[in-house]
């Protein structure tokens, strides 16, 4: 079964290469049943792996599997191969399903745009290259497929290429999150020059062996691939691409955000978990990085009225629990929160995207309203999802896997009570945008006239992902409560596990009741803000420190402004200004004074026998002169 | 003799195009074609049936000679000699030659006769720039190259193509007339030691010369291959140049002149003035490093398209410099793979220019936008270009800079850093370009046909070939290894070397023996 295991990412190339070749030749019908099927298939073969691991596992809980030498030089022989291990197979696992269902899902949503065929091609590349990032076995292998997902969003956010906008959503996308592969990138360079390899599981025995904890060499590496995964990932500072990533259509948005790209960072910084370790500062910078931008995009959430904005903001602020897990040393609690994330975010783009298309494209909050009545499934779906995501209490995934990050986060000796502060405050924050949206979207009076109802491809995706969004919670559950710890036993096989310090081993009963009690706080508060008496919060918006906050919050703390005015103006400035190359003007300054001298010397040619014998009498007397002087 | 057929196919074809255009315009056409493929095909079967001799390396470095006397009195010689380096671009010429030969089919209707004339001469020039292995005949191939270039900017090219081919002849041959002086001081100084005037690369190989003599005559060497490649502040030739001419001249240019400069410095300023190199490398780096980000700056801002993939060349041609003067094996081989990607890719981007023009008569980025929707196969094609060009892993320019990077690293981290650089800023002027021509939307739907079937198959070609030196790029690799392992270990390590030139009176002290010079003729074979 496992040497199946390069079929995976196989079968999306395939079915690309299909869509590219002879897409044009193939009906609707079939070019979906390519593009769908193959991602399936691709499902399919990754849950009967993960099976056969789990039910039979390989040597040492792992399985490699070489392809072909991709370059030899020397001892530099990264090869086209996968390593399978508890943490791919959960990569794996989730990126396939999800991905499947979001493609099924856009059978429904794309049928009819003339760019249905492109469309699959370039959603079947981003899922094989999110498959060959997580399945790598060299760093250099997983950077092909890190590109391989920048690339993708380029050409799914900007898939409606007419709009300027959505071309420079693109362009974006794919800028900032290259700033951060180059610093990656540089990581790897310094990686093989100190330990000699890019084979991933090499790497982390030589830096073990070679690397003191603290030492400046991991130090530096692990910050250069920090940067990569902030880049990816959209923490700050280049988290400002994805909340414009919106331009792409829904699905786009749905496997950008649950399956694929953003969390990519999260798996490479859990995948090298023991440089991490070994540079104890770059760990904290990662936690602080995350509780920073989980709190400033749960601000920004709370201004947005475009829902798929909310969403995003929502996106850039989930991430952050998980960098903050990675960053306490909670590994599998970060992965978990993944999991979930991708279960309750696709849900909720995909309801989102389902509410969209049934108004006529109309993505402002403030004019929608009364799904409720008018799409019950979508309703209750996008109720699932957010309530997961808002971490209700007992019944949804979201819950617990943000209160085994906040445990976590609370008992780590890496961790403390600040960090815990900050994420029951990001906690709050969750609950307050997400029910604000719900109330503003579902309930009151219809704005805008809902038509169409979602069709079977739409409606299974939601109902599947809603489902999950609640019984996956269960696989993993508190000490206190329930005490099953299949998912952590599970990639414990792969990744350390979580040493809490033993300190603060006392009311985690009063912690989980106080994270309950704050998301359950945000529902009446957005029911009286939002519902009852929409006249507080136009108040609350208007005063002066009221309407300023929002004016900051709206614009993402402002981060595009700055660096607009700081780097963007400058740079085209600059480029614009030396548009015709001042170094030529150098060598035309030599063809100018060629010419002069040129035209100076012409002008003595008169063709006058007198004035040449003029000039000859001059000339002479003159060097006569000279030699007399001398 | 198989080498003196490489260089005699084109040259015979081109004579025979220039006659036979009495007759109609097709015969040029169709005799270049077919001279070039079997051109391709010939090095195609000597690659395959040196396979074997290649990856065992050591023992004979060099593949096949040719050694007739042309001049003996002064020591002149008909010298030709191939290698994997050698190899490798003289494949390069005859795929792109085909290229240009099929790109100007329709676009060239002019004189068509003696314009394949001047393609297959200079192709023929280039051919014996990549396997002359003797000084004189090495700049007399120089000379040939340049002049049928002259010709196809300033007959065939666009509106300001006089101003164009005067400034690329007065730049290229200013840098050859000191490579000139060079090679002369070179042969004077080598006879005056030994006693025996030659002008053969293996024997000027050994020449021992005080440190200051070798700077001074690498410094003339140099400033060709520099005008050539080219390097900043030596590029301005290169802008006008490339986008007054025809597509071909386009694709030549970019794709091979610029490569025999890259070249030049690989075969002879390495081997021939190691410590000299040595000495001079960090500056040279630096050049590298400015030409990466300054070529990229400039291409950013152009609006016309052909000026802007121009500008591209400057940035990737920095990545060629800086590697080679890394002097180890990753950045070594990142040049080679960075120049045969850089051929293909440069070359396609500028057809696909040539593709453009043609349908709609305009060069200019801002009279384009949307060209998505009309004409959606060539737009998918200059993405893919694009991307190469920006170096997109799995594509076969990521190898190449990649290796490059890595390579500088370990010389010298700190040009690796701004060099890298040059990655996001390739990101900016492929996006930006892909985003003002084919994005965005047009007004009224263009009428203008999408790709023709004698495009489409060479653009599946090209695409291919950047494919395969992306995902399978150790062919290509194992084939220059020996000859860059050779001029490597004569170059020796650089700490090796920086620490004799540091070290104050060793100074002039450093100098290859003659066994180095063995090393790189290896045993030559005998014909």
């Amino acid at each position: 079964m496992l040497d199946l295991l390069w079929l995976v990412p196989a079968f999306p190339i395939f079915s690309f290469l299909a869509q590219v070749l002879a897409g044009s030749r193939l009906s609707a019908r079939e070019q979906s049943l390519v593009g769908v099927g193959s991602v399936g298939a691709s499902a399919a073969l990754s849950l009967a792996i993960g099976t056969s691991f789990v039910a039979a596992p390989p040597a040492d809980y792992h399985y490699s599997q070489v392809m072909w030498n991709w370059i030899t030089i020397g001892k530099f022989s990264p090869s086209i191969g996968f390593h399978l291990d508890a943490l791919s197979i959960c990569m794996m696992v989730v990126v396939t399903v999800v991905g499947f269902l979001i493609h099924l899902y856009s059978v429904g949503y794309m049928s009819g745009d003339e760019g249905f065929s492109r469309f699959f091609a370039y959603m079947n590349l981003f899922v094989a290259s999110m498959l060959t990032l997580v399945l790598a076995d060299n760093l250099l292998l997983l950077y092909l497929g890190w590109e391989g997902v920048g690339l993708c969003s380029f050409l799914l956010i900007g898939f409606w290429y007419k709009e300027p906008e959505n071309v420079k959503a693109a362009t974006k996308a794919f800028l900032i999150t290259r700033i951060g592969d180059t610093s990656m990138v540089i990581g790897l360079f310094l990686l093989f020059n100190s330990l000699g390899t890019l084979q991933i599981q090499d790497l982390i025995v030589h830096a073990s062996q070679q690397w003191a904890i603290g030492s400046t060499a991991p130090a530096l590496a692990a910050a250069l691939l920090l940067g990569g995964a902030v880049g990816k990932s959209a923490q700050i500072p280049l988290q400002t691409w994805l909340p414009d990533a919106m331009a792409g259509p829904t699905p786009v948005s749905a496997l950008i955000h649950a399956a694929t790209m953003v969390t990519a960072g999260v798996y490479l910084i859990a995948r090298m978990n023991a440089l991490f370790i070994l540079a104890p500062v770059v760990q904290s910078a990662v936690a602080i990085i995350g509780l920073v931008t989980l709190l400033l995009a749960g601000f920004s959430a709370l201004t947005q009225t475009d829902i798929k904005r909310v969403l995003a903001y929502s996106t850039i602020s989930q991430i952050g629990y998980m960098f903050l897990a990675l960053g306490v040393g909670a590994w599998s609690a970060a992965i978990f929160h993944f999991v979930t994330h991708a279960f309750f975010k696709a849900l909720l783009f995909l309801a989102a995207g389902s509410i969209i298309l049934a108004s006529g494209h109309e993505q402002n909050m403030f004019k929608l309203g009364g799904v409720r009545k008018q799409l019950p499934v979508t309703f209750w779906t996008f109720l699932i999802g957010a309530a997961s995501l808002a971490a209700l209490p007992l019944v949804t995934d979201g819950f617990y896997s943000k209160d085994m990050i906040l445990w976590d986060v609370w008992s780590s000796p890496k961790g403390g009570v600040w960090l815990w502060v900050g994420g029951i405050i990001g906690a709050f924050l969750t609950s307050l945008y997400t029910f604000r949206m719900v109330f503003l979207t579902c309930f009151g009076a219809p704005m805008t006239p809902l038509t169409s109802h979602p069709k079977k491809s739409i409606r299974i995706p939601l109902i599947t992902l809603a489902i999950l969004s609640i019984i996956v919670g269960f696989i993993e559950l508190p000490h206190n409560f329930g005490n099953v710890h299949l998912f952590s036993d599970f990639l414990e096989l792969a990744l350390p596990s979580f040493a809490s310090s033993g300190a603060n081993q006392h009311g985690e009963l009063l912690l989980e009741f106080i994270a309950g009690l704050v998301c359950l706080a945000g529902i009446p508060i957005c029911y009286l803000l939002y519902l009852k008496s929409p006249d507080y919060s136009d108040k609350l918006a208007r005063s002066p420190l009221g309407s300023g906050l929002h004016d900051l919050w709206f614009s993402g703390w402002g981060f595009d402004l700055v660096y607009d005015k700081l780097i963007v103006m400058p740079f085209i400035w600059i480029t614009d200004f030396n548009k015709a190359d001042f170094m030529d003007s150098f060598y035309g300054f030599i063809a100018t004074i060629t010419q002069v001298f040129h035209r100076i010397f012409s002008v003595t040619q008169t063709g006058k026998l007198r004035q040449y014998v003029l000039g000859i009498t001059f000339g002479a007397i003159l060097i006569l002169g000279i030699l007399a002087c001398l | 003799m198989t080498l003196i057929w490489l260089i005699t196919i084109p040259l015979f074809a081109g004579i025979a195009s220039w006659i036979s255009a009495r007759r109609s315009d097709l015969w040029p056409r169709w005799i270049s074609l077919s001279a070039l493929c079997l051109e391709m095909f010939i090095i195609l079967f000597f690659w395959v049936d040196h396979t074997s001799q290649i990856a065992s390396g050591k023992s004979s470095l060099w593949i096949t000679s040719v050694n007739l006397p042309w001049i003996p009195q002064l020591g002149v010689g008909f010298r030709l000699s191939i290698d994997g380096l050698s190899l490798l671009m003289v494949a390069l010429t005859a795929f792109l030659g085909i290229a240009a030969v099929l790109c100007s089919w329709t676009e060239i209707k002019d004189r068509v006769g003696f314009f394949h004339f001047n393609l297959m001469s200079c192709l023929a020039g280039i051919i014996g720039v990549f396997l002359a292995v003797d000084l004189f005949l090495f700049y007399f191939f120089w000379e040939v190259m340049l002049v049928p270039m002259y010709f196809l900017i300033g007959i065939w090219g666009h509106e300001n193509r006089i101003y164009a081919s005067v400034k690329f002849f007065i730049f290229t041959q200013a840098g050859g007339l000191l490579m000139l002086m060079a090679i002369l001081s070179l042969y004077f100084v080598h006879g005056q030691i030994t006693g025996a005037y030659t002008f053969n690369y293996f024997d000027l190989l050994g020449t021992s010369l005080p440190l200051w003599t070798s700077a001074l005559l690498m410094l003339g060497f140099f400033a060709a291959f520099a005008v050539k490649l080219p390097a900043v502040p030596f590029h301005t030739w290169l802008p006008d140049a490339h986008t007054e001419a025809p597509t071909a001249g386009s694709v030549i240019l970019a794709g091979l002149l610029l490569k025999t400069g890259a070249y030049g410095l690989i075969r002879f300023v390495l081997p021939l003035f190691p410590e000299a190199a040595h000495l001079v490398a960090p500056a040279v780096m630096l050049m590298g490093v400015i030409g990466i980000i300054y070529g990229a700056l400039l291409a950013f801002a152009q609006t016309d398209l052909k000026r802007l993939v121009a500008y591209t060349s400057v940035s990737h041609l920095g990545f060629v410099l800086l590697g080679v003067f890394a002097f180890n094996e990753f950045a070594l081989q990142g040049a080679v793979v960075q120049m045969i990607c850089h051929g293909i890719s440069t070359g396609a981007l500028f057809m696909l220019v040539g593709m453009l023009q043609e349908r709609m008569g305009t060069r200019d980025l801002t009279l384009m936008g949307g060209l998505w929707t009309s004409i959606p196969r060539i737009s998918g094609v200059a993405l893919f270009f694009g991307l190469a060009s920006l170096g997109l892993p799995g594509l076969g320019n990521f190898v190449g800079e990649f290796l490059v990077l890595l390579g500088v690293y370990q010389v010298n981290p700190w040009m690796t850093v701004p060099a890298a650089f040059g990655l996001v800023l390739a990101v900016i002027y492929s996006l930006r370009m892909v985003g003002k021509a084919f994005y965005g939307s047009a007004d009224e739907k263009r009428g203008i046909p999408d790709i023709w079937p004698r495009e489409a198959w060479l653009m599946t070609v090209m695409i291919l070939m950047i494919l395969w030196l992306g995902l399978f790029p150790q062919t290509v690799l194992n084939t220059a290894q020996p000859a860059l392992t050779a001029i490597r270990d004569r170059c020796g390590s650089a700490a090796h070397v920086t620490q004799n030139v540091i070290g104050g009176p060793g100074i002039g002290a450093y100098v290859q023996t003659s066994n180095d010079a063995k090393v790189m003729q290896g045993s030559l074979p005998n014909k």
